[in-house]
């Protein structure tokens, strides 16, 4: 079933290419459909998960000359993401409802399938190859949605940046690989098997640089300071659909990897150099807020609020792996709510990148100053704004919260001054979204306030799940924890050793 | 010791490519100059015999034929299976342009002989079979290289033959030299007596013989006819020229170099050596290319660099295997991208394939299943083919050498990226030039980058099948 769940969006997207004659109008209803069925099976996948441990497990051998199988399973630590990106996938099919005139509607919509099927199977992946396969596909599929649909005229170029940055990454992260796989015995790139037995333990400076390998190449994905370039100029150019989908399920794919590869298979090297994830984290978070603060673009101040929101799951992955300081119980609460804020990120940054391609449909721009007083011709866009951003900033009530409260908590005991540090950040963005919601919906109207009309119901209900969602998981956050804190542990376990 | 082999069928691949030749020859000769298909149908027809016998032959026992000069083995069953497919590739990529020309037959006829030279290359187990197989696949690609007759196909006929005469001299000295060192001239023969010879000579004798075989598979220093034979040549035969000498040239390379004790010289870290400096020079003057035959052009000398690398590691283990798959890999990507080059013969310039994505929906896929291939993105079989080669190397004790070759690949993306993006671009800022369509050429682009994606995804039986060792 999982990999029916993985594939079957790629299949569609086949039938919808080879159909050419279907009216553009039913092409976006048969992706809403697909899209849908796909959030069924992710349920369904996740209510018949039982226990701990891999569960809806497939182990085929798939290139056994290279050591390379076809293996996928799903665990407390893939499932919300696997869950995450099939609700994402979906509102933006509903998001997509409303807009015939979006030149080449099918290709749209045959791209997004595809580049479904690649997060999902990335989530689900269990072997090295099989995980590399998904990432760098979803790279690609990425890159035509920007250059394809983008709008401004350096689309192309943005579109070339992201490719480059993050198929160099792709490629450290390759290295990386095959490096865990020369140093096995026997070779093998199977992630549970090097989990059991992971290889380059010890002192040496083996670890150290395989290590360095696997953070190089998922710290351009996440993306974390100095790595993270890329990312605002992808955001602004690519269309509302595809920022969601960028920013809320394409950076997962680097921190997931920092929890399913990097920390239980190379644990030793790990803990010797977890301090500097931890600053690597901090900086991230606090030079996100900041810059983010300095912007007069909608979107790219949200784009930077994603530097500082991965920042933190940096931290509290790092926290895990300080030796001395908190005990095993703090350390599985700072990854656990690292794999919440996972979640809880994709969700409300999701929603912010849609409700800011409502601004550009509109009046064209994103910057702040041409807006003004907005929450009088549109109430509807202002309210569900005002509680992304609130989300967003981390209030109680929703998930933001229960995520940033397990990140402080469990990283406080290992690493009290970063952590110190990295709450300072919560003021920052805080004062910005405050600052950005005065400049957009209060005060005075500004130049293009007059073109801006409320949202239309496809917007509305493409936003209102993913809010609801994240209140869901504010208020009563125990179903999620209870499938993520097992795998936490575990990953605690291996680390600590 | 086994006796003389008098087992004439055992050359029965290679033979019918001969006859294939000889009868395309004659059928040519005779035919009107509209109406040369029958040519054509006779030269397709060997490759396809000579394919079934090889596939049929693949599955016998492994022996040495010809008095132990002439191997039939793993690697000369996976040239005599993959020369004459791409050679077959090549065959259906240049109807359009060979169609109707006064030479159509001969371009059939050079293909044939150049595959044989190719093949014979890969299974040479003797210096003296070695150093016929160079010549043999030498001439016919110097006239295929010049087949059309214009002042561009002079120059890349001239410089290749120039750099072949020059280094097929080299190889014949290295020959003698082996031959003078060891007192014998069969790998086995050379295998048991250069352990003892002295290191100087066997080091001179080592490289000149290495500098011959460079010149075949098209890698550093031996690449300097490349680019301008890619550029000048007329596409089918530029897709001829740097995918089939490779096959044969990589593969002689290993088993010839298999037979000098690395104690005595070490000649794995010279090749690494040459791996290192074909990939970067390769992808370093590939940078500033306009020219989309001059871009592949280089990177087929990068390319051949990567290959190297399995070369450097031979003899340890799955490294003969991942040469093999790269290959095969190599080759399929390669003729695909020449056959989008040849399908668009008007497009000259990266700057002219701007907008062709929205006329050219399927030639623009197998394009970009091409360069991302060459790249080594997943699924396709280069991608593989990296991986494989990448791994024994790492394996092979030769870490620093991966770490280049992901360098080397990430250089790669931006010249390789540099001809995709204007394909990809959708606004085409005037009307789409009228241009005559190449069905031939086209349906072959699609046809290998269909083929590249199924090879990468079917890679795990392939890989099983193709053979780690070789007999000599």
């Amino acid at each position: 079933m999982l990999s029916l769940t993985v594939f079957a969006p790629l299949v569609a997207a086949a039938l919808l290419l080879s159909a050419r004659r279907l009216p553009d109008r039913a092409v976006v209803w048969t992706w809403v459909v697909v899209a849908a069925a796909e959030l069924a099976l992710t349920v369904a996948l996740w209510v018949t998960y039982d226990g701990e441990g891999i569960g809806h497990e497939t182990d085929r051998p798939w290139i056994p000359g290279a050591g390379a199988g076809y293996h996928v399973g799903v665990d407390g630590l893939s499932l919300p993401l696997l869950a995450l990106t099939a609700v994402v996938f979906l509102m933006c099919a509903v998001h997509t409802l409303r807009r015939e005139r979006e030149h080449d509607v099918r290709r749209f919509a045959v791209l997004f399938l595809a580049l479904e099927t690649t997060c999902l199977g990335l989530f689900a992946a269990l072997d090295l190859i099989l995980f590399f396969l998904f990432f760098d596909l979803s790279i690609v599929g990425m890159y035509l949605v920007i250059a394809g649909w983008g709008h401004g005229a350096r689309a192309a170029l943005s579109a070339l940046k992201f490719f480059l940055y993050t198929f160099v990454g792709s490629l450290a992260l390759l290295l990386g690989f095959i490096g865990l796989y020369a140093a096995s015995t026997p070779h093998t790139f199977d992630i549970v098997e090097l989990t059991g037995d992971p290889p380059l333990r010890g002192e040496g400076a083996g670890g150290a640089l395989v290590l360095l390998a696997l953070c190089v190449g998922l710290a351009v994905k996440t993306p974390t300071v100095p790595f993270h370039t890329w990312m605002p100029p992808a955001h602004t150019d690519a269309p509302a659909a595809g920022s969601a989908v960028l920013a809320a399920v394409l950076l997962k794919m680097g921190t997931y990897g920092f929890v399913r590869i990097a920390m239980p298979v190379l644990p030793d090297a790990w803990r010797t150099y977890a301090l500097v994830v931890v600053v690597v984290g901090v900086v991230s978070v606090l030079y996100g807020a900041l810059v983010a603060l300095a912007q007069t673009d909608f979107k790219r101040m949200v784009a930077y609020t994603s530097v500082n929101h991965m920042g933190y799951v940096l931290l509290a992955l790092g926290a895990a792996g300080i030796v001395g300081g908190g005990d095993a119980g703090t350390r599985t609460v700072a990854v656990t709510g690292a794999v919440v804020q996972m979640v809880s990120h994709g969700l409300i940054t999701g929603a912010l990148f849609l409700l800011a391609g409502v601004l550009r449909d509109r009046a064209g721009t994103y910057e702040m100053d041409a807006y003004g007083g907005l929450a009088g011709p549109a109430p509807r866009f202002a309210a569900l704004t005002a509680l992304a951003a609130f989300a967003s900033l981390g209030l109680p009530g929703f998930s933001g919260f229960v995520a940033e409260f397990q990140i402080f908590a469990g990283s406080l005991g290992p690493a009290p001054v970063p952590t110190a540090l990295a709450l300072l950040g919560i003021l920052v963005t805080a004062g910005l979204f405050l600052w950005a919601l005065h400049r957009v919906f209060l005060g005075p109207p500004g130049n293009a306030t007059a073109s801006v009309h409320d949202l239309r119901p496809a917007e509305t209900w493409s936003v209102v799940p993913l809010l609801a969602l994240s209140v869901a998981v504010g208020l009563a956050p125990r179903w999620l924890l209870d499938t993520v804190e097992p795998a936490a542990r575990r990953v605690v376990e291996l680390v600590t050793g | 010791m086994i006796g003389v082999h008098k087992d004439p069928l055992a050359l029965a691949p290679e033979l019918l490519l001969l006859l294939g030749a000889v009868l395309t020859l004659l059928t040519g000769s005779y035919l009107p100059r509209e109406r040369q298909w029958p040519a054509r149908l006779i030269a397709a027809l060997a490759l396809v015999g000579s394919l079934t016998v090889a596939v049929v032959q693949a599955a016998g026992d492994d022996r040495m034929v010809y008095a132990h000069t002439y191997a039939v083995d793993g690697p000369t069953h996976t040239a005599r299976v993959l020369v004459p497919l791409a050679a077959l590739a090549v065959l259906a990529l240049s109807v359009e342009r060979t169609r109707g020309d006064r030479r159509e037959a001969e371009f059939s006829v050079l293909v044939l002989l150049g595959s044989l030279g190719s093949v014979l290359l890969a299974g040479a187990s003797d210096l003296l079979v070695l150093a016929v197989a160079y010549l043999l696949a030498s001439f016919p690609l110097y006239a295929l290289a010049g087949w059309a007759r214009d002042a561009r196909g002079a120059e890349a006929a001239l410089k290749t033959y120039l750099l072949g005469a020059l280094l097929g001299i080299t190889l014949l000295l290295g020959v003698t030299l082996l031959y003078g060192l060891a007192g014998a001239t069969d790998y086995a023969g050379l295998r048991d007596a250069l352990g003892g010879a002295p290191r100087a000579a066997l080091a001179v004798g080592v490289v000149a013989l290495l500098a011959g075989l460079l010149f075949k598979a098209g890698a550093v220093p031996g690449h300097f006819w490349v680019p301008d034979a890619a550029a000048g040549a007329t596409p089918p035969a530029a897709a001829f020229l740097t995918t089939v000498p490779k096959i044969g040239g990589l593969i002689a390379l290993a088993r010839v170099l298999l037979t000098v004790p690395d104690s005595v010289v070490d000649w794995r870290l010279l090749v690494a050596a040459v791996a290192t400096a074909g990939m970067t020079l390769g992808n370093l003057a590939a940078f500033g290319q306009r020219d989309p035959l001059r871009l592949l052009g280089y990177s087929t000398v990068s390319q051949a660099g990567y290959a190297l690398m399995a070369v450097a590691v031979a003899g340890r283990e799955n490294a003969l295997r991942a040469l093999l798959f790269y290959l095969a890999a190599y080759a399929l990507t390669n003729v695909g991208a020449f056959a989008v080059a040849a399908a668009l013969p008007a497009r000259t310039t990266l700057g002219a394939y701007r907008g062709l994505g929205r006329h050219r929906p399927w030639t623009t896929a197998a394009l970009a299943v091409c360069l991302l291939g060459l790249v080594g993105t997943p699924p396709t079989a280069v991608f593989v083919g990296k991986l494989t080669v990448f791994s024994a190397t790492w394996d092979g004790g030769m870490a620093w050498l991966v770490v280049v070759a992901a360098l080397n690949t990430v250089a790669s993306l931006f010249y390789y990226l540099r001809w995709l993006a204007p394909a990809l671009t959708p606004a085409a800022p005037v009307a789409a030039p009228v241009e005559d369509v190449r069905p031939w050429a086209s349906s072959t682009a699609v046809g290998a980058a269909a083929v590249t994606v199924a090879l990468g995804v079917a890679a795990g039986p392939v890989l099983a099948v193709l053979p780690d060792g070789l007999l000599r």
